[in-house]
Formats: structure tokens, C-alpha cells, sequence
């Protein structure tokens, strides 16, 4: 499936495609409103592009359809649910058939094999296990591809790095934030990487950078892959990095995929970065149509040099609902944490304030002081203000006015901090 | 000697110098000298007050980022340019000057000056080679 000629899996693909849109539309009352709102019909599918006849499914849908009005089947037929954590409102959740749980062992037995795992290979996965799909979900590939899946779960790390010497586990399983973590104690109790076995990482469920890779790749010394998905689609495993890492390869014989202007909608070419759409076109339990994933990436159907034919999406680098134009320059959030980040001492607390006083837009970027930051002195004062404004211009291109403020003075709702305020009206 | 001042992280805007104020009064603490220094965003308050600690611990408990520093607090000698005498003292040692507030007292006649140095220890040395009278903690509060 991997290695498929493109016009074959074209067609593959459109049949699929084709019959989960039928099955969706005489199951699920939702899409069936939704088509006929439209005027749609499944017939109009005559061809993969049709597909942007379609409408969008986004997380506030899922969220209206919450517990089980999504599902397509009946519930009989569901073996397992997931849920997304509901940080931000009720969580979605996904019904998975037994059908759906091999396809979700396969596409992730393909991460692992892409990690060089074989059956022989021990996978620490530490990963959650309970309705976040992280556990399960390399649970199910571990199992699929008979490699030794260690069920340790997130946490506990005193057991993770005995476990990790005394199994000598070749495979590590969980997000790179804890990875580093993992690392980070390693290193503090002399534990040697010779100590360990471990051979590569498969990291995911969390943004992350190429330096975050190389550090890991370093203090571990590992291959770190990325891992892509989310519960409303499957889990992880919709992507997954290959040894190249150029770009995480989208099994797409299962997850149809998409580049959209947020704003406009339109349907992006190969290459342009916008936000990812995807449709699931083998799933039972819950066929997911055109879900909008927020994230933003790109796509190039280029053949990689691994030899796999799967298009192949970029790191994900940002969310739409955090993206901000300034003077043109797509910034995100996550770029002024980066730089915040490079400055010792100072706390990641931060708000963009967008304006247009005139016909330019001015950033400002509020930070809060710390006690190990503040000094008595106006010009050190000063000088961190400017450092602060040199990192961020040197992450985003684009001079910002940097504001220190008070601790705990910076706006938090419902304990999540807000991190944008944009004053521009765009009418 | 050196005395410990506290310096105070305010946002410049409405309220909050006199927010910290309210605080340290609420805790019955006694302000000996105060100044500020302050740009359009934000300014440093900076205090010789009577308790350090709990000036401290109160600040911090109202969520206002706070700090000890070194300074020397000095009385002026009662003559013409009383100051520029201290000043050269510390000039002769090539001592850098950070920054200086004074301070008048009810019960001296003569002004007093807080002093911030790169080096007090140093400062410390020429004044007192200087004859000048560095004031301790005591003599602050019995001021
Ligand atoms: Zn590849």
C-alpha cells in the first residue's frame, strides 16, 4: 500500500471515499443534514475532486453529536472509545469497530517499522493508556506487527528508567516533552546511553522542533521520529515519520487529506501551507468527513526517497486558531515562546497586542518580569527589554515592541492564558 | 556599612505605586527614603524601609516582584557643596555611582543620601578613609 502506483491508489481511493460518504449519509443523521443543507449527494462524488463539494465537519460539530452521535454503526459494533481530554469544552469522543482497531495497529505497526522495529524489538511505551489514544493506540501497532509492547503508561519515571535498563528496551514511545524529560534524568544520574538499549523514539501529540530531534537524537542516541493524529480522525498514526525525515508520510488509504485556506476555504495546491483537512475513507465506527484539524502544514506528493509513494505532510508548526498576519508575516504564538524561551531566568508568561495605528501593524509583546530577571537598575532593566526584542526579531522576522509587566498581571481564563489580543478591525 | 534597600517592580500605571504603599503601611511599616525611577512602561521603586523582611514577604504576598540591594546611606556634611565632597571621594577611588536619592530626617538637621555603587565594599572604604559618616541600620531607625 505504501509503495502503490499513484493512479491505482487514485482509484482506490475514490471507491472508498465513494462508500464512506454513502455510508455516512444513510447513518449519521448529522451528515445527512448537513448534505442536504447544501444540496449534496453522495452520488455527486464522481471523482476525488468532488470531495470539496463536501462540507467540513469541525471539532464544534463532534462536540454537539457528544456521546455517540457520530457513530455509524450500531453500538453493538463498537469494541472501543476514545475521548479527547475536553481542556476547552465537553470532550469529542470516537467509536471504534474491530475493523477499526486493525486499521489503527496498521498504520501505526507502519511507524514502528519506519523506526526500524521488527517483532524482536521492545516498545517502552509510555504513552497514557485510558481514553487519551496515545497508550492504546501504539498499544494496538506494538501488538499488530508482534513486537513486545511494555504497557507502562506516562509517569513514574524512577520505574521508566529501571524498566528501561533492565528490559533493555529498544524502543521508545511517548511525547518528546517527556522524552526530554526521560533524558534530562538519565543524564543526572549518570546513566550512560551504553547503559540503555534504545534505538529510536517514535514522539508525538505535542508541537515540537528539529532542535528538540537533534537534542534527543544526541542524549539518547536514537533516531526520533514524529507521530501525527488526532482522536477525532483515528488517534495517532495518520502520519508517521520515516528515516528520512523529510516530511511524516499520510497513510492515505485510510486518511484522505487536504490543504485548505482557513479563511477562504479554497482547496490549496501541493506544496502551500494551510490547514490540513482530513477524511477518514475505511472507518466504520465513526467515518469523519473533511474534519477541519486546525493544524497547519503543507503537502507534497513527490515520491521520498525511502522509496514510499504516501504523500508526505510537514511538521506541524502551528494551529489556525493561534495564526496571526502581521504586516503580512504569518507569527505564531509558539515563535515568541521559542525565543522567550532562549532567555534565562524569564517566565514563558507572555500576550501579543496587535494594533494598527495607522496603515501598519504594531506588535507588542507584554512579558511578565521575574525575581531572578529584576534588577534596581533602570539600564539592566532596559537591557532585558531589548534582549527580549532581539530574540523575538530573530525569530520572526519582525520588529515588536517588548512591555515588561508585573507577575501574575497578564490575563488567564479559566487558568489558560490568553495569549493574543488583536485590535485591528478588518472590515 | 552597607544597608539593604528593597526595590520594587511596579507597571506604570494607575494604582500600583500607591498599591505597594498601601501595602507596606497595611503592615505597619515604616518608609525612611523612597524614589522612583520610571520610563512610560514601567518603574522601580526603591525603598529604605524598617523592616526588611516583612516588607519583603508582604510585597510578595500582594504578587510584587521584589529585591534586596547593597546601597550606603550617607549624611552630608553640613557645608557648602556637602555633596560634591562625597562625591569626590568616591571619584579619587574611581568608584562607579549607579544611582542616588537623598532624604531629609526630623531629627538631623542635614540631608542624607542613599547611594547605589558598582563596588561598596570599595566605597565603603574611601568614605570612611574620607572621614564621611555612613549611617548603620540602627542609626536609620532612630532617624
Ligand atoms: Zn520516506
Amino acid at each position: 500500500m505504501e509503495t502503490m502506483n499513484i493512479d491505482d491508489k487514485k482509484e482506490h481511493q475514490l471507491k472508498l471515499l465513494q462508500e464512506t460518504v454513502k455510508k455516512a449519509y444513510e447513518n449519521v443523521p448529522f451528515y445527512k443534514k448537513k448534505f442536504d443543507e447544501i444540496g449534496v449527494k453522495p452520488e455527486d462524488i464522481k471523482e476525488l475532486k468532488d470531495i470539496e463539494k463536501l462540507p467540513f465537519t469541525t471539532k464544534t460539530d463532534l462536540r454537539e453529536s457528544y456521546p455517540f452521535g457520530m457513530f455509524a454503526v450500531n453500538e453493538e459494533e463498537i469494541v472501543e472509545i476514545h475521548t479527547t481530554s475536553g481542556t476547552t469544552g465537553k470532550p469529542t469522543v470516537s467509536g471504534y469497530t474491530e475493523r477499526d482497531i486493525e486499521i489503527w495497529g496498521e498504520v501505526i505497526a507502519r511507524a514502528i517499522t519506519m523506526a526500524d522495529g521488527t517483532k524482536k524489538d521492545i516498545i517502552q511505551n509510555c504513552y497514557g493508556y485510558g481514553l487519551f489514544t496515545g497508550g492504546l493506540g501504539i498499544h494496538h501497532g506494538g501488538y499488530k506487527l508482534g513486537a513486545t509492547v511494555i504497557p507502562i503508561s506516562a509517569g513514574n519515571t524512577n520505574r521508566q528508567i529501571e524498566i528501561l535498563k533492565d528490559f533493555q528496551s529498544t524502543i521508545l514511545t511517548c511525547t518528546p516533552s517527556y522524552a526530554m524529560y526521560l533524558a534530562e534524568v538519565l543524564e543526572k544520574e549518570g546513566i550512560e546511553k551504553e547503559d540503555i538499549n534504545l534505538k529510536s523514539g517514535i514522539f508525538g501529540a505535542e508541537m515540537w522542533t528539529e532542535e528538540m530531534r537533534e537534542e534527543l537524537e544526541r542524549k539518547l542516541g536514537i533516531i526520533a521520529l514524529n507521530i501525527y493524529g488526532l482522536t477525532e480522525v483515528i488517534g495517532p498514526g495518520v502520519a508517521t515519520e520515516c528515516k528520512i525525515k523529510k516530511g511524516l508520510h499520510i497513510s492515505d488509504d485510510h486518511f484522505y487529506p487536504e490543504i485548505i485556506n482557513s479563511k477562504t476555504k479554497k482547496t490549496l495546491d501541493e506544496g502551500q501551507k494551510g490547514e490540513l483537512v482530513l477524511t477518514t475513507i475505511t472507518r466504520e465506527g465513526m467515518p469523519v468527513i473533511r474534519f477541519r484539524t486546525k493544524d497547519i502544514t503543507s503537502i507534497t506528493w513527490e515520491k521520498c526517497e525511502c522509496g514510499r509513494t504516501t504523500p508526505r505532510m510537514s511538521r506541524v508548526t502551528g494551529r489556525t486558531d493561534d495564526m496571526l498576519k502581521i504586516r503580512g508575516v504569518i507569527v505564531f504564538p509558539s515563535q515568541i515562546e521559542r525565543a522567550l524561551l532562549k532567555i534565562d531566568g524569564l517566565s514563558p508568561n507572555y500576550q501579543i497586542i496587535v494594533t494598527r495605528p495607522g496603515n501598519l501593524d504594531e506588535i507588542e509583546v507584554k512579558v511578565e518580569a521575574t525575581e531572578s530577571l529584576f534588577s534596581d537598575e533602570m539600564k539592566e532593566m532596559e537591557e532585558i527589554e531589548k534582549n527580549i526584542a532581539l530574540q523575538i526579531h530573530k525569530e520572526i522576522g519582525i520588529r515588536v515592541d517588548v512591555s515588561l509587566v508585573e507577575s501574575e498581571s497578564l490575563p488567564r481564563s479559566e487558568g489558560k492564558a490568553v495569549r493574543v489580543v488583536d485590535h485591528r478591525k478588518f472590515d | 556599612m552597607n544597608i539593604k534597600q528593597i526595590s520594587v517592580f511596579i507597571e506604570n500605571k494607575e494604582g500600583r505605586l500607591k498599591k505597594a504603599l498601601e501595602t507596606l503601611g497595611n503592615a505597619g511599616i515604616n518608609i525612611r527614603a523612597l524614589s522612583i525611577a520610571d520610563t512610560t512602561k514601567f518603574g522601580i521603586i526603591r525603598l529604605i524601609v524598617s523592616d526588611n523582611e516583612k516588607a519583603k514577604q508582604q510585597l510578595q504576598k500582594d504578587n510584587f516582584i521584589v529585591k534586596e540591594t547593597d546601597v550606603i546611606v550617607v549624611e552630608i556634611p553640613d557645608k557648602p557643596n556637602g555633596l560634591s565632597i562625597i562625591l569626590d571621594l568616591l571619584d579619587k577611588g574611581e568608584i562607579n555611582l549607579e544611582y542616588l536619592y537623598a532624604f531629609t530626617s526630623n531629627k538631623t538637621e542635614q540631608a542624607i543620601v542613599v547611594i547605589k555603587l558598582e563596588d561598596v565594599e570599595k566605597g565603603i572604604k574611601y568614605l570612611e578613609e574620607g572621614n564621611a559618616t555612613l549611617l548603620s541600620q540602627e542609626d536609620i531607625d532612630n532617624l
